[in-house]
């Protein structure tokens, strides 16, 4: 049986939206323990960073590009730069590292 | 802050992620093209979907001619990390932040769009969400739909060096509170550790789990820990400044 690749993207729409708007329409109240409001403090600086690194050793071309742009961004941050700005440092580190020929 | 200036703010925001995202999904078309998807339906599936993993369990499973099913058990599982994304999300609201917009947030929920949301200062203005999506998603799109039109032609090369915007928006959202709070700081070294254990330890590496799935285990048991470890007094206290 031969199934439509429409209905397998149309499934994929509905599912993925579901999940996204189900908690956020049903709790609509403040959430009060503790330890969930400790845990949620944490939760966005700790999946950034789990998906910062090392994936961004491994989305250039060469590694050491990667890691630069690990440093250059971390001293941009570190000295308050915004997000575009320090978006543009790692991206340029990445293209002058990738150009020359190591 | 009003809308049209917290739209504005999410917009310009929300170029760095687009620019990321496109590089990824120019690779997520490539393989989507491989799976016989033509060009609209990458750009339609990716423009309402913005989930990298996925799409790409998903595209894999056309190639397969899998069932119905198991294509909503495959965005099931590999989007979890969304239930948790959106529950987080529900409380930076504003108690008076009508349903319409809380429902729309929601769609607009993905990684990097969270990441930036969650960090805004006080209580989420929708407006913002709603500007980084509004270039993000398109070129999320467009990514893909570019992917699938060039396949394998163009060199990856050339886009790949984007893919670190993405990176580089995510560190100047988690150094300075890094530096302002040493519990954060802590929380994001043992994260970047951990992380990295993930991916290289051999022992680890065999049980074969998605960049997805390593996310959501490892947010759930640093963000635990560091709760237990160092509670935050309230958070509410913080908001209403």
């Amino acid at each position: 049986m031969t199934h439509s690749t429409w209905i397998y993207i149309l499934l994929m729409i509905l599912t993925t939206n579901i999940i996204r708007v189900i908690p956020i329409t049903l709790i609509r109240k403040q959430i009060k323990n503790h330890f969930i409001q400790s845990f949620l403090y944490y939760v966005p600086y700790v999946t950034l960073a789990v998906m910062t690194f090392p994936a961004i050793t491994e989305a250039t071309s060469s590694p050491v590009a990667g890691y630069a742009a690990l440093g250059l961004g971390i001293i941009a941050a570190w000295a308050g730069l915004g997000l575009f700005p320090v978006s543009v440092i790692c991206c340029v580190a990445v293209f002058i590292l990738e150009m020359l020929p190591i | 802050m009003n809308n049209k200036k917290a739209f504005f703010k999410g917009f310009r925001d929300g170029i760095p992620i687009g620019l990321g995202y496109f590089a990824v999904a120019f690779s997520l078309g490539i393989m989507a093209k491989k799976c016989t998807l033509i060009p609209i339906q990458g750009f339609i599936g990716s423009l309402f979907t913005r989930a990298s993993a996925g799409e790409y369990g998903v595209y894999t499973m056309v190639l397969q001619d899998a069932s119905y099913l198991s294509v909503v058990i495959m965005s099931l599982v590999t989007n979890l990390r969304y239930l948790l994304m959106s529950t987080a999300l529900s409380q930076k609201f504003s108690p008076e932040t009508p349903l319409i917009k809380r429902i729309l947030v929601g769609c607009c929920v993905t990684d990097e769009i969270f990441g930036i949301s969650i960090a805004y200062p006080g209580y989420l203005a929708p407006a913002y969400t709603f500007g980084a999506t509004a270039i993000a998603a398109p070129l999320w799109a467009l990514g893909t739909m570019f992917g699938i039109i060039a396949g394998s032609v163009l060199p990856v090369k050339a886009v790949s060096a984007l893919s670190v915007a993405l990176y580089g928006m995510f560190l100047a959202i988690i150094i300075p509170p890094s530096k302002k709070d040493k519990a954060v700081g802590v929380a994001v070294i043992c994260s970047f550790l951990l992380s990295y254990l993930c991916r290289n330890l051999d022992l680890l590496k065999s049980l074969n789990l998605s960049s997805g799935t390593i996310t959501i285990i490892l947010t759930l048991l640093i963000s635990s820990a560091a709760a237990v470890i160092r509670p935050v007094l309230t958070n509410t206290d913080e908001m209403d400044s």
